[in-house]
């Protein structure tokens, strides 16, 4: 049997979902961002929500999503896509409404709307890519930087350190790795809250699983935020190929950022 | 004939978005506005009409909230006073890129930073000259009475779908807190989904199986797509010019002097104008309701009949006196008068002012 | 027991190369081209094509959904 007998319609297994345009992907290779947005756009498919879902994009690498979703979309200002989310859905809750951010956008600029918006309960799905880093920008640090993490704005490495004694002593302190997941997962308007990664075929299996999850909450739910992080890569800013990048995230980011779910139809999950 | 009511400024606004079948409300305390969403809150709206009421978090989140619902296709509406005003910048200008409508209200008090709670006309250039990041325009309206700060609700949405801009309603401290008598509209339905899908087709509703996806953004890499997109900006900044630009003229037939002032200015201007016409002086009164897009034509108009002079009256130290200035381009005589701080200028010494500065001893 | 037979295609004018696939294929069966697409890009193919299972984990973690995976039961 030849490859081009088995190559044909009937014997399709797996392809790239009908709901992406095909605009190619802007992303650098080996981006997870295409692989979220691939299963995003599965899970859309499959429950048969693509003629009422609203998407919003962020400020960040993820900017023109838009561009490769074939749903309708609005483009937020920096870290304003909760509130924008936060909008639609007051206004239309019939439809399915997700936001897309980055951990610049989401953990740092956006910190209020994204706090408030989980605090509200807001009826709607988060899906926040955490990559330790800034992409678009040029790699600066983020506000889940791991600490001693090289970035163009920590060229010694994150500085996580209090100042030792009163005051400020010479020592840079960028602050500590921010837990925001964790962080949301305690206030009551959240619903689904958990950690996923999608650096090989069994994490993204779990992640679709996940993103799956938090849109049919949303669909069945009244209210609560449905909240996915994704600990992903960034092979650009991180300075490595994209290979040695997840291999990095695994034995790097995943022990600050541990998988799993964190909170399950409002409970907290014990561990 | 609508319901007569005796009511302040800002719920009077409150009460025309309701009633004009507004979809939602988005704001953040601030005072001298802070009435607009207590009455709102109190009101009920989603049990009258369905209209959504949220207190936001910011007043940035709640721009964004209105920028988003916007982009959807509803009618919605926010309001602050100028320090949250400032904190809106960053939403006005990307509803003013993607072109999404909405009515924003700005209640304004003194300033510059946290400045004063008191009546204040400072933020002209704020509104009027943009203030958020880039070429654009939003529409303002400046209401002089409780009753305009009612009628201009449904005006402002009008402009706003027509146009596919923001509409500001450029109050202050003293319209938003005065109480006067006002004829209140008769309620209107909030447009339903069919309605707006039929009538915006831009709005994003969730597309339709077998149609295009929809984007509402203010960005695009492409130079040269972004060059034509701030052309039929400009483009359609030029049609609101010529369509939308409104005045009241008081006395101007056979004036030789004329005050412009808008607002509660305009008030006490108007009450300068029967002074000064008691005292045998030919003086009139321009009161802008539009200031963007400027009447600089009414103007233009009044020099060719014959008018020697312009003071403009302003509750700030001489921000519309630009405008008035470019108008005039150097033909007549134009100044400024304002006080400042909160504090209310008189008829008398408005008058004083215009005897002072422009007609000389 | 039923063994299965599969085959990839590669959008190779898409696919960036990045090697995810290469490695998470279980049978060893993509490598990345010596040639270049028109991105200049060394795009990912089935080198050992009787080794396919028709598993699908080339596609699954594919970042720009370039592969579309096929499989028969033999």
């Amino acid at each position: 049997m030849t490859v081009q007998d088995i190559i044909k319609p009937e014997n399709l297994v797996y392809q790239k979902s009908k709901l992406l345009t095909n605009k190619p992907f802007h992303y650098c290779p080996g981006c997870g961002h295409g692989t979220v947005h691939r299963i995003i756009a599965e899970v859309l498919e499959e429950l048969g929500v693509d003629d009422r879902t609203i998407g919003v994009s962020p400020v960040g690498c993820a900017v023109m999503a838009y561009d490769y979703f074939d749903v309708d979309f609005v483009e937020a200002a920096h870290g304003r896509a909760p509130a924008c989310a936060t909008g639609i859905k007051r206004v239309w809750p019939d439809k399915i409404v997700f936001s897309y951010q980055g951990d610049g956008d989401l953990a740092a600029i956006g910190t209020c709307e994204t706090i408030h918006t989980c605090n509200r309960g807001e009826n709607i799905t988060m899906i926040f890519v955490n990559n330790g880093i800034y992409g678009m920008t040029g790699g600066q640090m983020a506000p889940t930087t791991l600490e001693g993490m090289k970035t163009a704005t920590t060229p010694y490495g994150r500085k996580a350190t209090l100042p030792a004694g009163a005051g400020f002593d010479g020592i840079p302190n960028n602050g500590y790795p921010l837990h925001i997941t964790e962080l949301i997962a305690h206030l009551p308007g959240t619903k689904y809250v958990t950690r996923q990664a999608v650096y090989d075929p069994a994490h993204v299996r779990n992640a679709k699983k996940a993103i799956k999850k938090a849109f049919e909450n949303q669909i069945n739910g009244k209210s609560g935020v449905n909240f996915v992080e994704i600990v992903s890569n960034c092979n650009s800013n991180w300075k490595m190929e994209p290979v040695a990048a997840n291999k990095w995230l695994v034995e790097n980011m995943l022990p600050e950022y541990p998988l799993g779910d964190i909170k399950v139809d409002g409970k907290l999950v014990e561990k | 004939m609508g319901e007569l009511k005796l009511m302040k400024g800002n719920e009077a606004l409150a009460e025309a978005a309701i009633r004009y079948g507004a979809d939602a409300y988005f704001g953040y305390p601030i005072t001298p506005q802070s009435e607009v969403i207590e009455y709102l809150s109190e009101q009920n709206p989603y049990e009258r009409t369905g209209m959504v009421v949220l207190q936001a978090e910011s007043e940035l989140a709640a721009i964004n909230m209105v920028y988003a619902a916007g982009a959807a296709g509803k009618r919605v509406m926010t309001s602050s006073s100028s320090p949250g005003v400032c904190l809106k910048q960053e939403g006005l200008a990307y509803i003013a890129g993607a072109e999404v409508p909405c009515v924003f209200a700005d209640v304004v008090r003194g300033g510059p930073g946290l400045g004063t709670i008191q009546p204040s006309q400072a933020d002209y250039f704020q509104n009027t000259k943009g203030g958020g990041n880039g070429d654009y325009r939003n529409i303002v309206l400046a209401p002089s009475s409780v009753q305009e700060m009612c009628d201009f609700v449904a005006l402002g949405f009008d402009l706003a779908f027509k146009y596919r801009m923001a509409a500001c309603i450029l109050s202050d401290g003293a319209i938003g807190q005065m109480m006067e008598k006002v004829i209140l509209p008769e309620q209107k339905a909030r447009m339903t989904e069919e309605e707006i899908k039929a009538k915006y087709p831009w709005a994003l509703t969730g597309r339709a199986r077998g149609t295009q996806h929809r984007v509402i953004t203010s960005l695009d890499l492409d130079s040269a797509k972004m060059e034509e997109h701030n052309r039929a900006l400009q483009r359609k900044y030029k049609e609101v010019e010529a369509n939308e630009t409104r005045y009241e003229m008081i006395n101007c037939e056979d004036a030789e002097y004329v005050f412009v002032a808008y607002g509660s200015s305009a008030r006490i201007a108007q009450k300068s104008v029967q002074l000064g016409r008691e005292a045998g002086l030919k003086v009139g009164l321009l009161r802008p309701i539009t200031l963007w897009p400027y009447p600089t034509k009414a103007i233009d108009d009044l020099i060719k009949k014959g008018v020697k002079g312009f003071l403009s009256v302003e509750l700030s130290c001489g921000q519309m006196i630009e405008d008035v200035r470019l108008a005039c381009n150097g033909r007549v005589k134009a100044e400024h008068f304002g006080r400042v701080g909160g504090i209310i200028h008189t008829p008398e010494e408005v008058l004083e002012a215009m005897k002072k500065q422009i007609i000389g001893e | 027991m039923a063994s299965f037979k599969g085959a990839i295609s590669v959008d190779t004018e898409r696919c960036k190369g990045c090697g995810v696939c290469v490695v998470n294929c279980p049978m060893g069966v993509i490598s990345l081209a010596k040639e270049v697409n028109g991105k200049g890009y060394n795009y990912a193919y089935m080198a050992e094509p009787d080794k396919c299972i028709g598993c699908a984990s080339c596609g699954i973690v594919c970042p720009d959904g370039v592969i579309s995976v096929y499989k028969v039961k033999l």
